[in-house]
């Protein structure tokens, strides 16, 4: 893999507005309609009253009745208009709520009885500090700290696994470098996003043919794999490649200290590695000539369930729904992966895999990643 | 093709107060919002859409954007007049699926597609959400009007009972009692070759609109929203429909250059729809009372072989003349046609209601080309589409006297084929698909 955009962007803690709708909240138990928090809005035909005329930023409620004969929306507009949060269709007699994420400024409540023209205005401050808890959870400090000691072990047992398959290459031994090519790539794939937040360590160890950028050597794991696999041989190259491979490796090791972790990298990664799986594993790119990519796929969705397991206790909390469904389906897809394990370890050939199970792995990625995309938002924002 | 002339019929698709989202419309979002029109949501319970326009002359409808009601007795997309686009798909429930993981993902589709046919965006919109977070909506529709979708949903046999992996049937949800006896699996016909991979399916979705991207745009987000409970087991693209419901119309062609679809039901004609395409009480399960029943054929046309058959060998296999569509020994199109005119193993001699003690199906086809097949041909035809009240009455007699004799045959191949049972429409906000089936 390799040649992708680079992963760990500083967690954005201050918000952009959000509508958060029942499908997105209706499992989070902060739900304010009704409670003294919210702002009430009571429309009639002539008249839009708001309950109170500030608020403070984060998590804003409107609590609306249309107590009018005509049908209304209720907007709220923030500079030059622009709609930050709308209602349409609140029919007369009915009641609607809006659930909306806003940071701090000055806002207009706009309703429109029959839903036309500018509608009756009222405005509106929002007071505070940007509009997430800015003051982060100090549980995810926590989870940041354990995550780059996890990654820093990762890394540590890597180096010796992969010396012994660079010994067994030195060697000339292309039967045993073989059996120990997929082990050797355990502890990188299930740390892979933070070790391309670095830049320059992934596409020296892990770029597919594919991939080399005209003018540049291929170096590293895919290169070796060719060789033992579709060529059956070692020359000096191969050689002087397994070096290189475990001094770029080592590197990596060292620079894990200064990676750029944070709770939302940790859930965004991942999510990448999901992803990793979805565009790279399920299709047998990966390891297209030793077919090991079982062996990835598993330790790619380790590396993505530790960083779920770490942020579990925020997230359960603030999304329990979501929890319990990134528990569930990480259960099953480890329970799919187990049906390919063999006796000794190894994993079923992927070219013995046929498309219908393919489709059975596509499944359960698509199953855990679209549910995964949704923790980083759960365990950050609000 | 041609846009028709056509006037919404009903009411347009108000979103209701009491649905519990913030309904973004995709027009809003791009700075039209107080543009009414624009809005494309007029109060509930209005009547005629034609008010909507200042113009009393209906403007094309292909041109209108206009909304598609999602509420109603029967499901939007069967009667409605045939849009431009089609997008199919066909889902199969997932191994770890349960019944009440199927009923929340029906739920959240009813939600989608309500919000969809409405020109309006998927729960809390496509740029508007969190920032750590994906949006709800992909996006593609942004700005794009209601270009009459309509999303219409089908189950299918296996969703009542799936043959396990000892070949004995499994009632994976508890639905096995209530499947229709209409709703069969369809015998092999002489000639089927069809592929498993473009055949069956639990679950089908028919997004019809006049705009590809908006079509699309609809599979794709019920896609997503269902991961983790279905997942597409094959799909479709269609343009340039086949067969309309609006007589008044020009008739499309299909891929083979003939009109098709002159005899075709209205979706006008209440009198026809009543007798043979929605399904009437004691027909079957009350939960399938003003449903249809769908037969979905992929049928390939050897393109190649087609064109280089005679002006007289074409006419020959349809029936009919290929410029007017005149029904051999008349001269205009909607003539009555004289079967006996006609050789007695064309097609319309042997499908027409006539030949068939009036039989009638709802076709609703869409022409494909998905490509080529690496042997310099198109892989082409039509993805056939039919509604009716009992496909046992309707479709399986019509194809088997078609497949046995139909001069057609030596042109096309029927490569892919499903049945679904189309329950009967969602009347208001807060039901969902399938419930008068899972209630």
């Amino acid at each position: 893999m390799s040649a992708r955009r680079r992963s760990t962007a500083a967690a954005l803690l201050t918000l952009a507005v959000a509508i958060a709708t029942l499908a997105g909240c209706a499992d989070k138990k902060d739900d304010k309609a009704g409670s003294a928090d919210a702002v009430t809005v009571n429309a009639t035909d002539s008249a839009c009253e708001v309950s109170k005329t500030s608020v403070p930023a984060g998590h804003v409620m409107l609590d609306i009745s249309n107590k009018g004969s005509k049908t209304t929306e209720v907007y709220v507009y923030g500079d030059g208009d622009k709609i930050i949060t709308e209602r349409e269709n609140i029919g007369p007699g009915t009641k609607a709520t809006i659930d909306a994420e806003i940071k701090a400024g000055s806002y207009e409540i706009a309703c429109k009885p029959g839903m036309v023209g500018d509608g009756i205005r009222q405005k509106i401050t929002v007071t505070g500090e940007g509009g997430a808890s800015a003051a982060a959870d100090p549980r995810l400090a926590g989870a940041v700290d354990a995550y780059r000691k996890y990654a820093q072990e990762q890394a540590d047992t890597t180096i010796p696994a992969v010396e012994a398959f660079a010994a067994a290459i030195k060697a000339g031994d292309v039967e045993k470098a073989k059996s120990l090519y997929a082990a050797s790539r355990t502890g990188w794939e299930r740390t892979e996003p933070v070790a391309e937040s670095f830049g320059d360590v992934d596409p020296k160890t892990d770029t597919r043919e594919d991939k080399v950028e005209a003018g540049k050597e291929w170096t590293g794991w895919h290169k070796l794999e060719k060789s033992l696999w579709a060529d059956a041989k070692i020359g000096d190259d191969e050689k002087k490649l397994a070096d290189q491979l475990v001094n770029d490796l080592k590197d990596w090791q060292k620079k894990i200290p200064s990676a750029e972790i944070t709770a939302t990298s940790m859930a965004n990664g991942a999510k990448e590695l999901l992803d990793e799986v979805a565009t790279n594993k399920i299709t047998g790119e990966e390891d297209r000539y030793s077919h090991t990519d079982l062996a990835d796929f598993q330790a790619n969705v380790e590396g993505a369930q530790k960083a779920y397991e770490l942020l579990k206790p925020v997230a359960a909390e603030k999304d329990p729904e979501l929890s319990k469904t990134l528990d569930s389906e990480f259960a099953a897809i480890q329970a799919l992966l187990a049906k390919y394990k063999q006796a000794d370890g190894t994993f079923t050939s992927y070219d013995k895999v046929a498309q219908a199970e393919r489709k059975t792995f596509s499944d359960a990625v698509n199953s855990l990643g679209e549910p995964l995309s949704k923790l980083a938002a759960a365990v950050v924002a609000k | 093709m041609d846009a028709e002339n056509e006037q919404q019929n009903g009411t347009p698709a108000g979103t209701d107060a009491a649905a519990p989202r913030s309904a973004v419309s995709r027009r809003a979002v791009i700075g039209w919002a107080g543009a009414g029109v624009a809005l494309g949501a007029a109060a509930v319970g209005s009547v005629a859409a034609a008010t909507r326009q200042d113009d009393p002359a209906p403007a094309p409808a292909a041109a209108s954007g206009a909304e598609v009601p999602f509420y109603g007795d029967h499901q939007a997309g069967i009667a409605t007049p045939v849009q431009d686009r089609l997008h199919f798909a066909a889902f199969d429930v997932s191994e770890k699926a349960t019944r009440e993981s199927l009923v929340k993902m029906l739920k959240e589709w009813t939600k989608a597609a309500a919000a969809m046919t409405g020109g309006r965006e998927v729960g809390t919109g496509a740029a508007t959400g969190l920032p750590e977070a994906p949006p709800d909506d992909t996006g593609e529709a942004l700005g794009l009007p209601a270009s009459r979708l309509t999303i219409t949903i089908g189950f299918g046999p296996s969703l009542f009972e799936k043959s396990g992996p000892d070949g004995q049937p499994v009632d994976r949800f508890g639905l096995k009692a209530k499947r229709p006896e209409a709703l069969i699996d369809l015998p092999a016909f002489p000639g089927d070759k069809l592929d498993p991979l473009r055949s069956g399916g639990d679950l089908c979705i028919q997004a019809c609109a006049d705009d590809p991207q908006v079509a699309v745009h609809a599979i794709r987000n019920l896609a997503r929203i269902g991961m983790g409970t279905v997942s597409i087991r094959w799909s479709q693209l269609g343009f340039g429909k086949t067969s309309s419901t609006t007589p008044d119309a020009q008739t499309p062609r299909n891929l083979m250059g003939f009109k098709d679809g002159t005899h075709n039901i209205a979706g006008t004609d209440t009198a026809k729809l009543s007798d043979h395409v929605w399904a009437a009480s004691g027909d079957g399960p009350d939960w399938m009372t003003g449903g249809s029943y769908l037969v979905a054929r992929r049928i390939r046309m050897h393109i190649e072989t087609w064109d280089r058959t005679s002006l007289k060998e074409q006419e020959d296999v349809f029936g009919r003349t290929k410029g007017e569509g005149a029904p051999f020994g008349k001269v205009k199109e909607h003539d009555d046609p004289d079967l006996k005119a006609m050789p007695a193993d064309s097609h319309v001699a042997l499908a027409h209601p006539d030949a068939n003690n009036g039989l009638m199906i709802l076709r609703r086809g869409f022409s494909f080309t998905d490509g080529t097949d690496g042997l310099g041909r198109l892989d082409a035809g039509l993805f056939f589409l039919a509604y009716q009240r009992d496909t046992r009455k309707a479709f399986v007699p019509l194809q088997q006297r078609l497949a046995g004799s139909d001069k057609l045959n030596e042109y096309i191949q029927h490569v892919g084929s499903a049945h679904f049972a189309c329950p009967a429409g969602v009347r208001k906000p807060g039901e969902w698909w399938g419930q008068a089936l899972f209630g």
